[in-house]
């Protein structure tokens, strides 16, 4: 197949539904050969998705060196990473948070994006010589959770922000380094994905569908794809100036002044 | 009039730095200044010197039982918190290539879990007292990332979003307790001392780091405090959920 990323390999964590289903889905389109590593089974478990699935823990290191190990192993080499998985944690706020839920909540959400960033630089670096340069792209997933702060999860908001920071370092720090890797951070508004399931069971798809997107200035949430079509320009030589940047994609939510009573479910 | 006159103030980190100077000013405005922190001979001392408006407690800002404990021993030695100063912090130069898991557990625990526990642990005795001002420092790594600060600067990230969740969760359910992060730039004391020891670029670390600030010089603690007391005093009573630079121009 050709594209834009023939040739590039991809990985992509939480990648068996919601945006990484979406983004593994838009990489291969564009050619691009996709590792799905999900700790849960989706359709690409069974083939019938783009790429090929491999079990893994995002919040074990020893799960990242065999993941790291195996792509390196049978792609040759590793191009772009996408830092998806990311759990809730549930509606947590500052009081009834338990250090148990919090320390759960940031291994998923910090320490795996952290571990994910840095095997996927050693990655990166592995890959050639004797192949073509390095394009690295490392696209972490955050929140606009990360940007403007919320009343929702307290252990959820605080992961988002570090995030947000972590990818700039990283940015940074490759950028000193000269290793022509990029890496950007997402902030993703009130998207239509299994996150929301709760939700979904309190008042019906549809209707909570239709009462979220009442809270974006744009009138909808997004669809998976939409954050997907962010995570390919991100991925994709189409970005080549763009490191340590927040892509927002988000409805406007955060663009103007927000009524934040309303976030709160009918 | 003092600014915080009978306000009774929790400082972790209270025994140097920033808290230190912090716990200072509380004094002198009037107020009582409970210094929370793991070394206890600093923190005696600087109890001792401050008088009885002041007293030490001991504080590891990532056990929620030690929280618990420092939360009570103030209401039990003050009979109230209106003041929560979450100083404490650790100051590691790591990049996202050598930090290991450990490492990035270690830094994002103290500074970010720590603040977390101690505005849980602050809002029912702040409540219980009739509201109250939480202030987290963050730092300008809390809005600006670093090469080789990675963790440090995570975990701060973490400190700014964090900041804005408690803000709003107080007022939504109208607790009267303001929260806001305070981002100061380098700071003359001991979290940065061994980088001023340390060459860069044929500059001093100090004159290096000097040189990053539009000011030409280090923030003193005293006036990242005088921001805190602001905070700290209903001078500031509309502020919440936002961020307070003290940085000497550096991320402008």
């Amino acid at each position: 197949m050709s594209g834009e990323l023939s040739g590039r390999v991809a990985i992509v964590t939480g990648g068996a539904s919601g945006i990484g289903a979406a983004s593994a889905t838009l990489l291969a389109a564009a050619g691009a050969t996709v590792i799905v590593a999900d700790i849960q089974e989706g359709p690409n478990a069974k083939g019938d998705g783009p790429g090929r699935f491999v079990a893994h823990d995002v919040v074990s290191e020893d799960s990242w060196k065999a993941l790291l190990a195996d792509v390196l192993k049978r792609e040759g080499r590793l191009d772009i990473m996408v830092n998806n998985a990311g759990i809730s944690g549930g509606s947590g706020n500052p009081e009834t948070t338990t250090v148990e839920n919090w320390q759960k909540v940031q291994a998923v959400d910090s320490d795996g994006v952290f571990l994910g960033s840095k095997y996927a630089i050693e990655g990166m670096k592995k890959t050639g010589p004797g192949k073509s340069a390095i394009k690295g792209s490392i696209v972490n997933i955050s929140s606009i959770a990360g940007l403007i702060g919320s009343a929702g999860p307290t252990a959820y908001t605080a992961a988002k922000g570090a995030v947000r920071l972590l990818s700039k370092s990283v940015a940074l720090y490759c950028a000193e380094q000269r290793y022509d890797i990029r890496c950007n951070s997402v902030h993703p508004g009130g998207v239509d994905t299994a996150i929301f399931n709760p939700l979904w069971q309190m008042v019906g798809h549809a209707q909570g569908k239709a009462f979220i997107g009442t809270r974006h200035p744009i009138g909808r949430m997004s669809e998976a794809s939409e954050l997907g079509e962010a995570v390919l320009f991100l991925a994709s030589d189409r970005s080549s100036f763009v490191t340590g940047a927040e892509i927002v994609a988000d409805g406007a939510i955060t663009a103007g002044l927000m009524r934040r009573s309303l976030l709160a479910p009918p | 009039m003092p600014r915080l006159e009978n306000r009774v103030v929790l400082l972790s980190g209270g025994a140097s730095g920033i808290g230190a100077e912090t716990a200072r000013l509380v004094v002198r405005e009037g107020g009582k200044a409970v210094l929370a922190d793991r070394d206890e001979a600093k923190g005696l001392a600087l109890a001792a010197e401050l008088g009885t408006a002041a007293h030490f407690v001991p504080l590891d800002v990532t056990q929620e039982p030690s929280w618990q404990a420092a939360v009570a021993a103030t209401v039990e030695k003050f009979g109230a918190l209106h003041g929560l100063l979450n100083a404490a912090g650790v100051g590691v130069r790591n990049t996202i290539e050598d930090c290991t898991l450990e490492e990035y557990r270690r830094v994002n625990d103290i500074n970010s879990l720590g603040t977390f526990l101690g505005c849980k642990l602050a809002i029912p005795a702040m409540k219980a007292s009739g509201g109250g001002s939480i202030v987290n420092i963050s730092s300008v790594l809390g809005l600006r990332g670093a090469a080789h600060a990675m963790a440090y600067s995570a975990s701060k990230g973490a400190v700014r979003s964090l900041t804005k969740n408690v803000a709003l969760h107080c007022a939504q359910m109208k607790y009267n307790i303001r929260c806001n992060s305070v981002h100061p730039g380098y700071i003359d004391t001991p979290m940065i001392a061994p980088r001023l020891e340390q060459n860069v670029e044929n500059m001093s670390g100090r004159q290096f780091l000097e040189e990053l600030h539009p000011l030409g010089r280090l923030g003193r603690p005293e006036e990242v405090a005088n921001m805190i007391l602001f905070l700290l005093s209903d001078e500031s009573t509309f502020s919440t959920g936002s961020e307070f630079v003290c940085d000497g121009g550096l991320t402008a």
